[in-house]
């Protein structure tokens, strides 16, 4: 913004209007609220008031048309894969997914006799970001939250896609 | 009572339905599965023995192509004495009458021991699959289970002990 630097007051901020919308997209994401198994636990703790996801600007919505993110945390069954693609599909654009725990991710305890567990919510889902860990702690889920802001920051809503 | 006096009681009243098995337990009795309704409203209403709780429907599996069991846990508050029932299918046709008329939380056991085994229970008024979903093949339980390739387009990855994925 070299020209324009330091032409106005001081209360006024020259920025792109990508990085503007980037920035305010990045620091509210807010997830929709289900959880499968214990790492709902964990999800929670990370919500509560130790830990506060509000702080970085994540708030629990129960409609999928209010969420920007979906948190998948626990294990997916078959009969449940297909109603978390039901909602998935019921998000508005532009939406996340960020598969939390081993479960999740690749079928974590039961990726080998587990007959009625899906081998990785990625099967019917796009993910985003893969939190590891049995369940992850909230620092861990936190951490995975952050890598998925810093990717929201850098998409460019406004510039057309080239074909 | 004992379990053998409880024995007694039964085959005293019902003939024919307590079926001898050496290889069973101290508390367990085989009973014939085709006069079960019978003997269960029988263990429910007689004084003596007043089996007012169902403690839980099992199925078992015996294997190497063995007969179905079904085993049920009762428990009589009034007299403090317990049994387990226990009752042999035909593996090729497992069917027996139900007892969910009879003591009411047995709706829910025997929906589930049909949703992993397969046995039938007669008469029961909704007998649904109760965990799986209902388009589900095969009963998961049994040793000759064999998971299905793909549900509804999702692969199922099967891996072997050695192999793994295959």
């Amino acid at each position: 913004m070299g020209v324009l630097e330091n032409k106005f007051q001081d209360n006024v901020i020259v920025a792109s209007l990508d990085k503007i919308l980037g920035w305010a997209r990045s620091t509210s994401p807010w997830y929709f609220q289900f959880g499968l198994a214990c790492c709902a636990i964990e999800m929670m703790a990370s919500a509560a008031s130790r830990h506060d996801l509000e702080r970085i600007g994540m708030m629990p919505r129960s409609s999928p048309r209010q969420a920007d993110v979906m948190i998948v945390a626990g294990t997916v069954t078959m009969k449940m894969a297909l109603r978390v693609k039901k909602l998935y599909e019921q998000m508005a654009d532009p939406k996340y997914v960020i598969s939390m725990g081993s479960c999740a991710t690749s079928g974590g305890p039961y990726w080998q006799h587990g007959y009625h567990v899906l081998k990785g919510v990625d099967l019917v889902v796009p993910v985003d970001v893969y939190v590891p860990g049995c369940p992850p702690r909230p620092e861990a889920l936190i951490e995975g939250l952050l890598k998925l802001q810093e990717k929201i920051q850098t998409e460019r809503p406004l510039t057309r896609k080239s074909a | 009572m004992t379990t053998t006096e409880i024995k007694s009681t039964i085959s005293d009243q019902n003939s024919g339905a307590v079926i001898e098995n050496e290889g069973l337990s101290d508390n367990q009795i085989e009973i014939n599965g085709s006069q079960w309704l019978e003997v269960a409203t029988f263990m429910k209403e007689d004084p003596n023995l007043s089996f007012d709780q169902l403690e839980c429907i099992t199925g078992i599996d015996t294997g190497d192509g063995g007969s179905l069991q079904s085993r049920y846990n009762l428990h009589s508050m009034e007299h403090r004495h317990k049994v387990e029932i226990v009752i042999n299918h035909d593996r090729k046709k497992p069917i027996v009458p139900s007892i969910e008329q009879v003591w009411r939380i047995g709706d829910w056991f025997e929906r589930e021991t049909y949703d992993m085994f397969g046995i039938e229970y007669e008469g029961h008024r909704d007998l649904r699959r109760i965990l799986c979903p209902d388009d589900w093949e095969g009963w998961p339980l049994r040793k000759d289970y064999e998971g299905q390739d793909s549900y509804h387009g999702i692969v199922v990855p099967k891996i072997k002990e050695e192999d793994g994925w295959e």
